[in-house]
């Protein structure tokens, strides 16, 4: 495969081409310049200038999450690179494959505090899944394959590569994609069969199983989202997903019993408290899931699932371990099943659906329906209504207008619901609606926002239009950073420090001043009109929905309690904060 | 995984990584990261061909953690194998130390004499130092140190501990 030989620039776009990259979100500087040279001159690549180093990590995020590909940023050295930082964490917690690209100082400066040096690779080695240092430029094209393949193979995650200016001004060989295997690293995909037989006849003999399915269904791919259908209703068993594996079942279906975990439902939790055997696919019994660990479904025998072999055993002991991919599993287990004529006891089962109906029967998710004043619930209820046919996009910032949308919008099907769970980055929401429309042109992207979380990537919308992207920022503006406020209300007697948000700027015509469409609703009856006018324009709109400000998100499991110690709704007593509780976040 | 103790135990892991830029400060990051101790470390290219290195690790833990630092470590890119020694089966773990005494007279002699019994090596010597160069177990080496103090010790350099497995298998 080798080739004439090529500037480190030219071998740079080869490779990313040869990858099958189109597009590549990033910011332009000194230690990148050959680069952007390259880049000019040729018409492979498509190059999105974000206003900020962060927005192009997050839209890469939204372009992978909707697309299924790698996401592409390049950066300068510094202050480029470290405005990253939050970015490749986002992507590291929330397992998305990116490939960033950093400029660094040439290689005789590197070490010797140079304008714009930045210790690139020590900085990220904490947040990225892989990172590399490219001192020749002979190196250059095998090093860019191997972080493509990284970043996607097994549990996907971010890589970094680091490129010094003289290696890309250097001339050296391309090597092709081909054949490159990771010398070390190669992630098991094929379940081990006797795992997968004893986890089925598990299953079988259950009484009160639950399926509770995550992101990881959501990155193996479309097909395991069918897969985990097929299962779901082979087994007749309800299914709850976490907050980033919401749309790999549809919710609308009735076996869906809706999201888990902190601000899940009744039924879902309850159903997770109560179960018997719990098949866990792709996600990780992370704390917004368990709530108490000591008191996370006590009863039940646990299945876990999962590509990433520390996931397994980490926060709660399992019976049964399986490594490898979720499509390949859930395939090999419907075999089984098949093969076994297995069936759950129906006499059981049918005992388990009505408790769980019980269950659904209070309703958790209930608000004042005849308010006066806008509810958020009622908004995002409203947004569903009008969009669902277009099969929308939603991205989200993080608070509680994040959580109202996971509640309220009824996710059909995987890679239309892209959100910050892991880290819960505030800003996310609108770069990542950028990237997810690059990489589905045509499609509805609406980013449900708050009025806080919005303005710490509000520059981004200057990036929406100038390449015409027609993104929907949806923002439930309450005027305060609500999830701090409820917490405060809740757990800190009603002090409510720093979390008003003053001096907000006015949405419409701070929408206008970028060229945006900015569209206003401050009576419940205005808000059909805001959906129908925002989803008719071709333009990116901010839509400005006066909400109320003292809505609190329920239900809720306060931090270090059980699930059956979830609070209902703004009746039910405030709860009494345990010590322990108050130290978690 | 089941065992549900709590107790915590010291393990010696194994670790084969690709010797490449960074590698060291990958795993004393997942360490100091994730909160887990590090009681040694040694690490050494042991093939160069390979362009591979051993990393010997003391750690402690419960079970439960100690099956996590293996799994967390062996999901990092460069890792090629993880063995926990204390677990797989039995195993010789060494360690080096280089001991420096400084004295005169009668403290001097008994150095010496101590020296025989541990079969410790003398590698330099004035008229008023020795150092003692011992190889062993962590015991051992404690002990020779603890025997040395009042003997006039003034300095100890030791390798953290080194191990592998009995028998004809290989990591």
């Amino acid at each position: 495969m080798s080739q004439a030989r090529m500037s480190g620039a030219e071998i740079i776009i080869k490779a990313l081409v040869d990858q099958g990259v189109d597009t590549v979100f990033g910011y332009p500087g000194g230690a990148v310049l050959p680069i952007y040279d390259a880049i000019f001159q040729q018409n492979h690549l498509r190059h999105i200038l974000v206003r900020h180093e962060q927005g192009a990590v997050h839209a890469a995020e939204g372009y992978a999450r909707s697309t299924g590909k790698p996401g592409v940023v390049l950066v300068t050295s510094g202050p480029g690179a470290t405005n990253t930082v939050t970015g490749l964490t986002d992507a590291l917690m929330d397992s998305i494959p990116i490939v960033c690209l950093t400029g660094q100082v040439p290689t005789h400066l590197i070490g010797n505090d140079a304008f714009q040096e930045a210790d690139t690779t020590g900085i990220t080695r904490a947040c990225t899944k892989h990172n590399y240092l490219v001192k020749d430029v002979n190196r250059l094209a095998h090093t860019i394959h191997e972080a493509f393949y990284v970043a996607r193979a097994g549990r996907p995650g971010p890589v970094v590569v680091d490129l010094p200016k003289d290696v890309q001004l250097a001339s050296g060989d391309y090597v092709g994609p081909t054949d490159i295997r990771h010398r070390t690293y190669q992630p098991r995909i094929k379940g081990d069969a006797r795992a997968i037989e004893r986890a089925v006849e598990l299953l079988a003999q259950a009484k009160r199983p639950i399926v509770y399915s995550g992101g990881g269904v959501i990155n193996s791919g479309p097909r395991a989202a069918e897969l985990l259908v097929a299962l779901v209703k082979k087994l007749g068993v309800p299914i709850t997903n976490t907050l980033m594996g919401l749309g790999a079942y549809p919710a609308t279906d009735r076996q869906f019993v809706g999201m888990l975990g902190m601000h899940g439902t009744y039924e879902a939790n309850l159903a997770m408290y109560n179960c018997d055997v719990m098949l866990c696919l792709g996600a990780r019994f992370d704390d917004r899931i368990t709530g108490r660990i000591d008191a996370f479904s006590p009863n039940s025998r646990k299945i876990h699932v999962d590509i990433d072999p520390a996931s397994i055993n980490k926060n709660v002991s399992v019976e049964i371990g399986i490594i490898g991919d979720a499509a390949s599993i859930i395939e090999d287990m419907i075999t089984v099943w098949d093969a076994r004529r297995y069936r759950i006891d129906p006499a059981a089962l049918e005992g388990w659906w009505q408790q769980i109906d019980e269950w659904r029967g209070v309703d958790c998710l209930r608000y004042d329906r005849d308010s006066k004043i806008i509810k958020p619930q009622y908004a995002i209820e409203r947004l569903y209504a009008l969009t669902k046919d277009r099969d929308p996009f939603i991205t989200t910032e993080v608070g509680q207008h994040q959580m109202w949308a996971a509640q309220f919008y009824k996710f059909q099907r995987p890679n239309h619901w892209m959100t910050s769970g892991g880290l819960g980055t505030m800003g996310y929401g609108l770069p990542a609606a950028i990237g997810v429309q690059l990489g589905n042109p045509g499609a509805l992207v609406v980013d449900i926002a708050g009025e806080a979380s919005i303005l710490m990537n509000i520059q981004e919308l200057s990036t929406a239009v100038q390449y015409r992207l027609p993104v929907k920022v949806f923002i439930l503006n309450n005027e305060y950073m609500g999830m701090v406020r409820q917490w405060q209300e809740l757990l800190h007697g009603g002090r409510y420090a720093e979390s008003y948000t003053a001096a907000l700027p006015d949405f419409v015509k701070l929408a206008e001043s970028f060229h945006c469409v900015g569209l206003r609703a401050k009576r419940p009856d205005e808000v059909d009109d805001v959906i129908g006018e925002m989803m008719a324009v071709d333009r990116p709109v901010v839509a400005d929905i006066v909400v109320d400000p003292a809505e609190n998100c329920f239900p809720m499991i306060p931090s270090g309690r059980a699930h059956y110690e979830m609070i209902l709704g703004s009746a039910a007593s405030k709860p009494e904060a345990t010590t322990e509780g108050l130290a978690l976040v | 995984m089941g065992d549900n103790t709590k107790e915590t135990k010291f393990h010696t892991i194994a670790v084969l990584v690709d010797n490449e830029p960074g590698v060291l400060a990958r795993i004393i990051g997942l360490f100091s990261g994730r909160g887990y101790n590090i009681e040694s470390l040694t690490v050494s290219e042991t093939d160069p061909v390979n362009r591979l290195s051993r990393i010997t690790i003391v750690t402690s833990g419960t079970p439960m953690v100690i099956e996590q630092i293996k799994a967390q470590l062996s999901r990092l890119v460069p890792v090629k194998r993880v063995s926990d020694l204390t677990t797989d089966g039995p195993s010789v773990e060494r360690e080096l130390a280089l001991v420096k005494v400084r004295g005169k007279s009668e403290p001097r002699v008994e150095s010496l004499r101590i020296a025989d019994i541990f079969r410790a090596r003398v590698v330099d010597s004035t008229t008023e130092s020795f150092v003692f160069e011992l190889t062993g177990s962590t015991d051992k080496v404690d002990a020779f140190v603890d025997l040395m103090r009042p003997l006039g010790l003034i300095e100890v350099a030791r390798t953290g501990i080194v191990a592998i497995s009995r028998g004809p298998g290989a990591l």
